[in-house]
């Protein structure tokens, strides 16, 4: 059985829904041991679909079956005295612990990281909150929506919209807390990386903003070169555009650079329209955008989606087709890659997940686990490693401890 | 003990554009020396124009996007296409311990440049390519940019309007694919560290966004429905939407999820006959009743300025944040009070507006120390320091057009 590179690391989670969880799975699914601890009413994704055969069990929640996996399990009581002593003794031998409780609640708890490193001193400690951990916003409260919204990331979707008359939106999916999650890994790796080259533990302070702002770096970067905000109506022109086939299909083209608008013309067959004087140049063509794109999406009528897919890439053009969940689970590309992978759950059985989006050649993991169940490692944990009898773990669960 | 996260860690990276140099300007904030690798024959895109925003630059060395992507960079500028390039290249791998790449699938193994190749001269070596499809399969060569990503990869037809066309987003995917770079390549860092090997690495960018949406995917794998996009809506909150504000193209977006939220909503709009109606009475009926509901809510945030109402909301512990616009980004006094902004000195541009690392460490603060390299810059010390070559040598190969 091959295990992945970070074999060995061990990380507990404390996080809720998707952001932080997401963060974890990064590490779970490449041989980390994360320990889940959940409150004993479980993640609020577990209440959240898609569900398993529309069963809205909290086992059959395909938002948490996805973001769990490879992840034990266990349930406590924070507000507890008793559930903080069992935190304590958790975190004595981990490497790694994730929170994501709100400003001061950890402080309240007597966990923040002054204390939890009295413990272990060589923790390291990162806390995933909307706002960070100050800053007047720091206390707001924030949903995925308000979060994606505030850092810029909406105000410029859909981007090519006729006029402002309709509203920002989001990206799609919760594609903008798994953005925190990643950017979150990469701070917590380079903060474990430092320690075993001889640093110490250390504290790691994420703001959901800050990483969703990173990512909208250039937009950003625009308004002070340009002393003007990119909106959703006035932006990306000419950088690629959206096209409809016979089939009713999307394939989205990219007309920029000059490279790649003579490939595209060249799998069209060149057409007469584009030695129009309006297409010429690029300069033309952006001028003339609207045009454009009434010729273009006449012309690639003629042609099925896939067709046309082949069509241009063989022309050393880059474009796509727009998929859907099943275009993506039924791709050619991704079934000779596996990129699916079948996982066993105790509840929800065998069913296929998207794996992991890089093949090392070395330490790929051969091996996944189904999420957790609400509270199924409770023995192992508990019980094997801290050293907790089976009766004192009856008597935990009775008084709704664990 | 130093203050730099990666101190000692060399890459040698041979990526451009976005989704290859953002992973390395990430590395490079924690510490790790990156050596860009260039060419005057194959510049850099975003040296002389931004896909972005399709500006372009006069000059390859005053390029704002290209200053954003690559700070903290040492540059050397060397003709591939030239068998002693290819040696040069070689010999800094050698001193390297990650390769970075993103160029067209099957260009590094015709430039000599393979991981075979380069395992030879450096058997420990890490290296990561990152490519559109990925390395294997049928659509391998197939070439790509961010909105192929996002596109192939799923996220596509899960963003836009209900009733409207998918969208590809803009620069951010490749952002995405670069955070995420990053991630891996620090994973087989920390397993170099362990047991002293190295390894090749095959990303897969539209993969890469699959997995962002991954229990989208599997609504499918599990219930073979494909689910569509939806706007702001949420499955199952609501309000959960953008109002129109006060002002020009002005927004907020307000999310309720319990009881007690929308209470204290209903109250700061001063409890209107309206939300007493039995249509709003509970989450379910407020949820299959919200295009009604968004109306309502519109007609008294219109009233009001975004920054108001977040105010108003917060107050009562409703979740409500403006929809921001890159100009109010940069004026608003939380963004500015953790510094989002960091200004560097750059040779030719002079003083630059860059963006701020985004995450704040206590032990070992992350870092922007310089501007990116001029074309080149750094030549001399890399061919002369690190490779250990006499200036005759080096002006000898200038000359050839080698170092170029």
């Amino acid at each position: 059985m091959k295990k992945g590179p970070l074999n060995g690391v061990k990380v507990i989670e404390c996080c809720n829904f998707v952001a932080g969880p997401y963060c974890t799975k990064l590490f779970a699914d490449l041989g980390a041991e994360v320990i889940k601890v959940e409150n004993p009413k479980g993640d609020d994704a577990r209440s959240r679909g898609p569900f398993l055969g529309d069963k809205p069990d909290p086992e059959l929640s395909g938002l948490f079956l996805y973001l769990n996996t490879n992840k034990l399990g266990v349930t406590l009581d924070l507000n507890s005295l008793k559930g903080r002593d069992i935190f304590k003794k958790l975190i004595v031998d981990a490497d790694i612990l994730v929170e994501d409780k709100m400003p001061g609640q950890m402080e309240k708890l007597g966990l923040d990281y002054k204390v939890l490193c009295e413990q272990n001193p060589s923790l390291i400690m990162a806390s995933i909150t909307p706002f960070g951990q100050y800053g007047p916003y720091c206390n707001y409260k924030s949903y995925y929506l308000n979060t994606y919204h505030v850092s810029g990331a909406g105000y410029i979707l859909p981007a090519a919209s006729p006029n402002s008359d309709r509203e920002p939106i989001k990206g799609g999916g919760y594609v903008g807390e798994t953005d925190v999650g990643i950017c979150a890994s990469v701070s917590i790796m380079g903060a474990f990386y430092w320690r075993n080259i001889g640093g110490t533990g250390q504290y790691i302070d994420i703001s959901k903003q800050e990483a969703e702002m990173a990512l909208e770096r250039v937009n950003i970067a625009r308004y002070y070169e340009l002393g003007k905000s990119p909106t959703r109506y006035e932006i990306n022109r000419v950088r690629d555009t959206l096209v409809r086939c016979r089939d009713g299909g999307y394939i989205i083209v990219v007309l920029h650079p000059e490279k790649q608008w003579n490939g595209l013309v060249e799998a069209l067959g060149n057409p007469e329209w584009i030695n129009d004087e309006r297409f010429k140049t690029q300069e033309a063509r952006e001028a003339n955008f609207d045009d454009l794109r009434t010729y273009l999406r006449q012309e690639t009528l003629k042609y099925d989606t896939m067709n046309l897919f082949h069509k241009v890439q063989a022309n050393g053009t880059a474009c796509a087709p727009i998929c859907s969940a099943e275009q993506v689970f039924k791709s050619p590309q991704t079934k000779a890659r596996g990129f699916f992978v079948e996982i066993e759950h105790p509840v929800a059985g065998k069913l296929m997940y998207p794996g992991l989006p890089y093949k090392f050649s070395k330490t790929s993991p051969s091996h996944n686990r189904g999420a957790n169940l609400l509270g199924q490692h409770n023995e192992e944990v508990y019980g094997n490693r801290l050293g907790y009898s089976k009766e004192e773990l009856v008597k935990l669960r009775e008084a709704g401890i664990i | 003990m130093n203050k730099n996260a990666l101190e000692g860690v060399k890459i040698a990276d041979f990526s451009w554009v976005w989704a290859g140099p953002l992973a390395t300007l990430l590395l490079s904030f924690l510490g790790a020396e990156v050596i860009k690798i260039e060419s005057r024959k194959r510049v850099d895109q975003i040296r002389y124009s931004s896909i972005t925003t399709g500006d372009s630059y006069n000059d390859y060395d005053a390029s704002p996007i290209f200053n954003n992507a690559n700070l903290n960079k040492k540059s050397v500028s060397l003709d591939l296409k030239k068998s002693k390039g290819v040696e040069l290249a070689k010999r800094i791998v050698a001193e390297s311990d990650v390769v970075l790449e993103n160029m067209r699938p099957g260009v590094m193994d015709r430039l000599g440049l393979s991981y075979n190749d380069l395992v030879k001269v450096k058997p420990d070596i890490i290296m990561l390519s990152s490519s559109g499809f990925g390395a294997t399969g049928p659509y391998s060569k197939y070439a790509g940019y961010a909105p192929i990503f996002a596109s192939f990869g799923g996220l596509a037809y899960l963003t836009g309007y209900e009733d409207g066309e998918p969208n590809t987003m803009s620069g951010v995917i490749d952002m995405r694919v670069g955070t995420i770079t990053a991630f891996v390549l620090l994973t087989a860092l920390i397993h170099k560290q362990k047991t002293g090997e190295g390894q090749y690495i095959d990303l897969s960018s539209s993969e890469c966004m699959s997995a962002q949406v991954g229990s989208e995917l599997m609504e499918y794998t599990m219930n073979r429905r494909s689910p569509h996009r939806c706007g702001n809506q949420d499955s199952i909150m609501a309000p959960h939407n953008c109002y129109r504000c006060k002002g020009e193209d002005k927004w907020i977006s307000i999310a309720v999820a319990t009881e007690e939220e929308w209470k204290a909503l209903c109250k700061a709009m001063g409890n209107p006959e309206w939300t007493k109606e039995r249509a709003f009475s509970d989450g379910y009926s407020r949820w299959n009743n919200r295009a009604k509901l968004d109306k309502l809510i519109s007609e008294w945030t219109m009233k009001y300025t975004h920054y108001d109402i977040m105010t108003m909301l917060q107050d009562v512990g409703v979740a409500a944040t403006p929809s921001l616009s890159a100009e109010e980004i940069l004026s608003d006094p939380h963004v500015n009070a953790r510094g989002l902004v960091t200004e560097v000195e750059h040779p030719v541009m002079g003083k630059k507006k860059v963006i701020s690392p985004p995450w704040k460490l206590s032990e070992t603060p992350a870092n922007i120390w310089k501007a990116s390299p001029v074309l080149g810059e750094n030549n001399k010390e890399i061919f002369g320091s690190l490779l250990g070559m006499s200036e005759k040598e080096i002006e000898k190969l200038v000359d050839e057009g080698v170092i170029y």
